[in-house]
């Protein structure tokens, strides 16, 4: 059973997208993977809306000091196992934009990210890449919450043990 | 309780939900081809389900985790009773159950969504419930029982010959229930959205699990439903099932989302003057 539940982990990835300020290039190629030509519904992804149901967070853009609340929380929100997969310039390390007063940097700056898409904007090709090296950390991190062990944010963690 | 029963309750119950997620994944499939997409697997619900049992466990309150169980209990006694063929009002009753509790397990958490798609799930259960029981009643004017049973022994013609008009209401209905376009108001299925997940946004992990196996439990007992209309001839039976899950599927896919101010009236006249025209052409045979 367990081995089951491993297997279908890594086949019904259902990925939310979240805007955190991207200038919307990347947000079109985000999209075009759902399209015809790309359809990754063939591997099972779904893209909800719904940070509660999804495994795989897809952030496009530079964080700032405004949104990476909204970021933590929608991270938060979804139950474990789940991986995180920074797409762009922007959303990797802050892009052209990352010496700006405003900007905190990459994804990575506020929440773990496991895998890295660069190109601005990067192929729908590379984007589909990018999650299928999210999958495999998926899986690994699958076992550890078969095990009892979840990765969440330090603040999240305390918060939760308060409880 | 004799020996057929019970292989009947065992098949209900164990059997219904593979039905149940086969059909989920050909109507995937399906509707990819439909949409020139090549689609997921055949077996993807059941990946999904799994899944769906192997994450945390996050819920708001206990009352989600009560109600998820709830309908998926009522869900399995509509598909048990109808394999007993059993009354159809106490079905219809049990089916009304099971819809209220998924309702008000989404009223238990205060997200708006959730919330918004509560009501607007009562208002699909106000609108395909009347419809259905019309339904009923022309097999009971037709058949001359409510009892599936002596439905099936007393009456040799299929039901669809003298109740064409209400198996077009039956199909209205079935469309609101399986939550399908136009009518996905309350909910969506695939990749759709609205209110982003409407009725189910606060179920997550293992209660969405719960709730799409009840969901697959559901299907079944549609398909049963349309199953009674064609009784008499096991492949015509089928045939029929097909036919109309596949017009589901057509429909789904050819139409936009509806508001529940288009949804509620329509349903409502088109049924009733479908459903009276098909009594009045019962009475007329009768005398």
């Amino acid at each position: 059973m367990k081995s089951l539940i491993s297997k279908s982990r890594v086949k019904s990835p259902w990925l939310i997208h979240f805007d955190c300020g991207s200038c919307n290039g990347c947000d079109i190629e985000v999209l075009a993977c759902l399209t015809p030509v790309y359809d990754i519904e063939r591997f099972g992804i779904i893209n909800v809306g719904n940070p509660k149901h999804a495994d795989i967070l897809l952030v496009t853009g530079t964080v700032n000091h405004r949104n990476k609340k909204a970021l933590k929380n929608i991270y938060d929100q979804m139950p474990e196992p789940k991986v995180v997969v920074a797409i762009g310039a922007c959303g990797t390390s802050g892009g052209v934009f990352r010496d700006a007063y405003n900007v905190v940097g990459g994804v990575d700056k506020v929440i773990p990210v496991d895998a890295y898409v660069s190109g601005c904007a990067p192929k729908p090709e590379s984007i589909i890449d990018g999650v299928v090296i999210a999958l495999g950390k998926l899986a690994e991190k699958g076992k550890k919450v078969d095990q009892g062990i979840f990765e969440r944010l330090e603040k999240t963690q305390t918060a939760i043990m308060a409880r | 309780m004799n020996t057929v029963d019970m292989i009947a309750v065992i098949a209900a119950v164990f059997l219904s939900p593979l039905l149940g997620g086969l059909v989920a994944g050909i109507d995937r499939k399906v509707t990819a081809r439909l949409q020139g997409r090549y689609g997921p697997p055949i077996l993807q619900p059941f990946y999904d389900v799994l899944k769906l049992f192997g994450k945390e466990k996050m819920v708001v309150n206990y009352w989600q985790i009560f109600c998820a169980y709830m309908y998926l209990a009522a869900n399995i006694l509509t598909v048990v009773l109808l394999a007993l063929q059993s009354d159809l009002l106490l079905i219809f009753f049990v089916l009304a159950v099971g819809g209220v509790f998924l309702v008000i397990g989404a009223l238990a958490a205060e997200s708006p969504y959730s919330q918004i798609g509560a009501q607007r799930e009562l208002i699909q259960m106000l609108t395909y419930e009347p419809l259905i029981i019309l339904v009923f009643v022309g097999i009971y004017l037709e058949a001359g029982s409510f009892k599936i049973s002596e439905i099936v022994s007393n009456y040799h013609q299929p039901l669809l010959i003298s109740l064409p008009l209400l198996f077009i209401v039956l199909g209205y209905a079935i469309v609101i229930k399986l939550r399908k376009s136009p009518f996905d108001i309350s909910t969506s299925h695939h990749a759709h959205q609205e209110l982003v997940k409407g009725v189910m946004t606060e179920y997550s992990g293992p209660y969405l699990g719960v709730i799409e196996i009840s969901h697959w439990y559901e299907t079944v007992f549609i398909l049963g439903l349309c199953a009674l209309f064609w009784h008499t001839n096991f492949i015509w039976m089928s045939v029929l099932i097909v036919v109309t899950y596949f017009g589901e599927i057509l429909v789904d896919n050819i139409t936009a989302r509806l508001k529940w101010r288009w949804m509620l009236p329509h349903a409502w006249t088109g049924g009733l003057l479908m459903s009276f025209a098909n009594y009045f052409w019962i009475y007329a045979k009768i005398q």
